[in-house]
């Protein structure tokens, strides 16, 4: 059967990916923007379309917790959540990668109460960037399946979990044209997991993630086990391996499927950019727009999208970067008390990198904002004339907020 | 798992390390009190029950293995018997007492 084309949601794409995968244990809770994702898994299962376990749990702890535990015994898992379920979440996304379980995990991202809300920006997933999983960017409902698909290659190549994030509403809930590959072309793409780490013979039992302290010491064979510290460093080096690993797992899929998203990052009217605007999500999107229109006045912008935000992509972006004028970051999040995460992050790539533009930052679209077009070429043009009278930084931009005083 | 790239171990006496040397106090059994010992049988074993680590083998009294007993004092809590005293480690030389330092 050749691949068609349907007319979907993101989340449905999601779920449609999952299915794909042949996902063997889907756990999760509902939560919106996320909800249909599992409703239409369930409803697969239920109709045995996809032959797996469906297990409905009482909150998003013990989502991650079974998935856990079907990954610990070699079982292809999926979740998907949003926001305050992903903060219900937070111990057992710790535990995932440090138990190096390659679980994979969609994200509808939505914004944190208080106050209550459950519209649109990135603080969720932003929030637990330092927790261990590769997280990728969806800018569409295509990449949403095909991302999805490929974060499980990524995941048992690594043994690392990995969070697929797409923007609430603006991805979740909107309908586009998304080529859905048929199932042997993503059969041969991705083969059934045959290696992991942490099965359990019930005959040759053993302890997952036992008390580990400080120092390396022998276990009771004599041979030396690594500590905490060896543990964690192994687990930064397979987040390190991962910059290499997605754009080969991208290309893989290109081979496969006919169709690839820049691995780590990609960009859009960059080549002969000396203003870059800076995003992750359906934001970098609508940011192609905006350097389009500003390229009719005579500014030459381009945009940079990131994909991979963990690992961060410190080579692609410094080689993206150095030699323009001005870099300007939109966040949809904010480390509250300083500014948004991926302005921090990609400035300090950038310190002390010869010929590095400086790096100012706009944040905007918090709980579902609107941001147009010409509010964000506004914030372009600014950053264009702050450059030129030469300011190397600035205090972040709030776009379209209304404060009086 | 070559590489040993995750924390795992297998079950088995000390795969936690030779964790008696976390304890401050050590239980001491009085046999003269230990309704086991006293009957000369394999009865009560509340301390075994309760002990949390398994550092403590039925018997007739149980014997505590000193290797790996924390010091938590469960057993001596536990004890219907009161034959069980948490004694500071100090009163057996296992570390010095300053001069004039008084154990309680």
């Amino acid at each position: 059967m050749a691949p068609e084309t349907s007319v979907m949601t993101g989340n449905e794409a999601a779920a449609t990916a999952a299915r794909l995968a042949r996902v063997q244990v889907i756990a999760a809770y509902p939560i919106t923007p996320q909800s249909p994702v599992v409703e239409q898994l369930a409803a697969w299962v239920e109709s045995g379309e996809l032959p797996a376990e469906f297990v409905a749990v009482e909150s998003e702890h013990s989502a991650m917790t079974v998935c856990i535990g079907a990954a610990t015994v070699g079982a292809r898992t999926f979740t998907a959540t949003s926001a305050n379920g992903l903060a219900y979440m937070f111990e057992q996304v710790w535990w995932a990668p440090g138990a190096r379980l390659p679980i994979v995990m969609c994200i509808a991202n939505r914004a944190m109460a208080a106050p209550w809300n459950v519209l649109n920006d990135q603080q969720d997933s932003m929030s637990v960037r330092d927790a261990g999983w590769v997280q990728l960017y969806c800018r569409n409902n295509q990449e949403i399946l095909d991302t999805t698909v490929q974060a499980y290659l990524i995941a048992e190549k690594l043994h690392l979990p990995v969070m697929v994030c797409y923007d609430g509403f603006l991805l979740s809930h909107t309908m586009m044209p998304v080529s859905v590959p048929d199932a042997e072309q993503i059969d041969g793409f991705l083969p059934p997991f045959t290696d992991p780490w942490t099965i359990v013979d019930p005959g040759d039992p053993r302890n997952i993630g036992p008390v580990t302290l400080a120092d390396p010491r022998n276990d009771t064979e004599g041979v030396a086990a690594p500590g905490y510290m060896e543990i964690r460093a192994l687990h930064h080096r397979a987040l390190l391996e991962a910059l290499a690993v997605i754009p080969a797992v991208d290309s893989a899929y290109h081979d496969a499927v006919g169709r690839s998203w820049g691995g780590l990052v990609w960009e859009h009217l960059l080549e002969d950019a000396d203003v870059v605007l800076v995003a992750a999500g359906s934001l970098a999107m609508q940011l192609t727009l905006t350097a389009e229109a500003l390229r009719e006045e005579g500014i030459k912008v381009g945009v940079l999208g990131i994909r991979a935000y963990r690992p961060f992509p410190i080579e692609a972006l410094r080689e993206r970067l150095v030699g323009r004028s001005v870099a300007l970051v939109f966040d949809k999040a904010l480390s509250y008390g300083y500014e948004g995460p991926i302005c921090s992050d990609l400035r300090g790539c950038l310190l002390g990198v010869e010929g590095a533009p400086p790096v100012f930052g706009a944040v905007c679209g918090l709980g579902g904002r609107d941001v147009s077009l010409e509010q964000l070429a506004d914030a372009a043009r600014g950053a264009v004339a702050d450059a030129a009278a030469g300011m190397r930084t600035r205090e972040t931009d709030w776009i379209n907020l209304h404060l009086e005083g | 798992m070559a590489q040993r790239e995750i924390s795992m171990s297998k079950p088995a006496v000390g795969e936690a390390g030779a964790t008696g040397q976390w304890r401050n106090k050590r239980p001491v059994m009085d046999a003269a009190l230990c309704l086991a010992a006293k009957a000369g049988r394999v009865t009560c074993q509340f301390c075994w029950v309760y002990c949390p680590d398994g550092c403590i083998a039925q018997g007739a009294g149980p014997v505590i293995d000193l290797t790996y007993c924390k010091g938590c004092g469960i057993c001596a809590e536990e004890c219907p018997a009161d034959a069980i005293q948490m004694v500071p480690e100090a009163l057996h030389g296992a570390c010095e007492l300053a001069e004039g330092e008084e154990v309680g």
